[in-house]
């Protein structure tokens, strides 16, 4: 649905989206993280043919960026940073500008639905100036999806909300997601990253690494499996380091933290020379790393 | 071109919504028509005192007649040429009007930060160029010809001599009205687009593009010291100008109106 091949650009000497390869399947929701300035906003506004590539080629839903804008524009839905909504407009004015803009035939249906859907239909005819940051957000989400794009871009959707609008925001894209819709998400919001995506890519300027939450944690961190003791004693480190598959093993207080690459068919073996070793296990559960962890860790090494 | 019709609508919708652009749309009109119809009212009195002597208040008389058609007084004559006096005054309207449209239209769209979702729509750069220009020109021509016609009006009604009347509403001030006020308007949004696209202050917008103003009032004060008399010919070379200049800021508008300079400059 989304296809990227070399794309580059460059704003004089600066390169602000560097030799970017992607793919972005149908039904698919993409992460795009990294830090402020890395270009993530330039790949969306290229990507949604808001502004040239430099270098490189691009194709949304099927039509090329640079060759066919409007049918991409057409076809696409773009939540902005920013709402940008006009403040002295009723929230129904700015979708019936909107709903017009993007040739919507049914423009009151849409409208209606969209505000009935988001909870903004009963302040409807509130000039959007008077509406909270929550609320204008939820207005911006509903003019996205006024034409019925099957690829969103949503960039920084929960960004300055409190806890609660926040929640709202993640169970719609959620409810998009189940929708089959195509959505490359941008955000700064890790947790929120890891529990929509299903794949994320990890962008400075270039796109660092790309997979699922999962195998990224495992990539970049191994995967870490605790064994809680009774007791601890030195030779229980020896006895799981003979294991040519350990790639890390550590003793913290009463803990044996053991990283493997694959603790389903790994951590059998070492219960048991654990065990045969006159160990007490406990319990035994993996650490799970955060994608907070793994993102500064990839941009760290960058 | 429903879409040019629903920037139209929607700048409408937006900029009349702000004080400054209603006071500017409504009262700069009413102010500057009633400066002339004033004049005619109280040179009337001062021709009527003087019934009688072919005076032309002082002024050379080769000055009031050269604009002043055969078979007048000097009384007439002198109505006519005080009035010709202010009609570059007049010509403010259509180039204020559109600056203040524009300025609020595109830097409020900056501030707002809404220009980025409204370029995400499947609307062509040039569409929405012509929608934001004609939003702010249609408006001052509109208003033109509304003081213009409230002009004509008073001026029916105050002046007896329907002669005089004639003289009054000549060639000379309808090709200014119909012709140099819409490239006048044309003028100054073009000049407001790309001032809009370098600032980020509706006001600092609107102060800045109305130095198109600058050459109007030059030619109001130039017509006052006596320099050059406003006749018909010269009011035709102007408008020819005009078009050339249009022609050139409309250009230069374009360019700056680029999609990608709106959302990577426009800062």
């Amino acid at each position: 649905m989304i296809h990227s091949e070399n794309l580059t650009k460059e704003f004089g000497k600066i390169i602000a989206v560097e030799g970017l390869d992607l793919d972005v399947a149908e039904g698919e929701v993409f992460g795009f993280l990294g830090p402020n300035g890395a270009g993530k906003t330039t790949t969306v506004r290229m990507l949604t043919s808001l502004i040239g590539p430099t270098r490189g080629k691009a194709s949304v839903a099927g039509f090329q960026v640079g060759q066919q804008d409007i049918e991409i524009r057409r076809r696409v839905g773009v939540l902005t940073e920013t709402p940008g909504m006009y403040d002295n407009l009723s929230a129904e004015k700015n979708l019936q500008i909107y709903a017009k803009l993007y040739e919507v035939k049914d423009i009151k249906g849409q409208v209606d639905k969209y505000l009935k859907m988001l909870g903004l239909y009963e302040r409807r005819l509130d000039a959007a100036g008077t509406f909270s940051k929550g609320m204008k957000q939820k207005l911006a989400i509903a003019r996205t999806l006024l034409h019925e794009p099957r690829v969103l871009f949503l960039d920084e959707p929960t960004a300055g909300l409190d806890p609660e609008a926040s929640h709202l925001v993640r169970e719609f894209i959620e409810e998009l997601k189940k929708e089959g819709r195509t959505i490359f998400l941008c955000t700064h919001n890790l947790d929120e990253a890891d529990r929509l995506c299903d794949r994320i890519g990890v962008f400075k300027s270039r796109l660092l690494v790309v997979d699922t939450p999962a195998k990224l944690r495992a990539s970049t961190f191994g995967r870490k499996v605790v064994f809680h003791l009774a007791r601890t004693y030195d030779s229980l480190l020896t006895t799981v380091q003979k294991f040519e598959f350990v790639r890390d093993v550590k003793l913290v207080e009463n803990k044996l933290l053991v990283t493997l690459d694959n603790p389903e068919t790994q951590n059998p073996e070492i219960i048991r020379a654990l065990v045969q070793s006159g160990a007490e296990i406990q319990f035994v559960g993996e650490l799970r790393h955060s994608l907070e962890e793994v993102y500064l860790q990839l941009v760290k090494q960058e | 071109m429903d879409k040019i019709r629903t920037i139209i609508s929607k700048e409408w919708a937006e900029v009349f919504k702000n004080r400054m652009v209603i006071f500017t749309v409504a009262f700069l009109p009413l102010i500057m028509t009633a400066i002339p119809l004033g004049i005619i009212y109280g040179t009337r009195d001062i021709a009527k005192s003087s019934s009688g002597k072919n005076t032309t208040g002082g002024l050379p008389t080769e000055m009031t007649q050269s604009m002043c058609p055969s078979g007048l007084s000097g009384q007439d004559c002198f109505q006519v040429f005080m009035v010709s006096e202010f009609m570059m005054l007049f010509m403010i309207v259509p180039v204020a009007i559109p600056v203040t449209i524009a300025a609020y239209s595109i830097v409020g769209e900056k501030t707002t930060h809404s220009l980025e979702p409204l370029l995400a729509t499947p609307i062509t750069t040039v569409e929405l160029l012509i929608g934001k220009c004609l939003a702010a020109v249609i408006p001052a021509i509109v208003a033109t010809y509304a003081a213009f016609g409230i002009f004509a009006l008073g001026s029916w009604i105050i002046v007896e001599n329907k002669a005089l009347l004639m003289a009054l509403l000549d060639a000379r001030w309808l090709i200014a009205i119909f012709l140099v006020g819409p490239l006048l308007a044309i003028m100054s949004v073009s000049f407001a687009v790309m001032i809009s696209s370098r600032v980020n202050d509706p006001r600092v917008a609107e102060q800045v593009s109305m130095v198109v103003i600058v050459p109007v009032l030059g030619g109001f004060f130039g017509q006052i010291a006596g320099l050059f008399v406003l006749n018909k010919q010269i009011i035709t070379i102007v408008a020819f100008v005009m078009i050339l200049m249009d022609a050139i800021l409309l250009f230069l508008a374009t360019r700056v109106f680029q999609r990608e300079q709106i959302l990577t400059r426009w800062k």
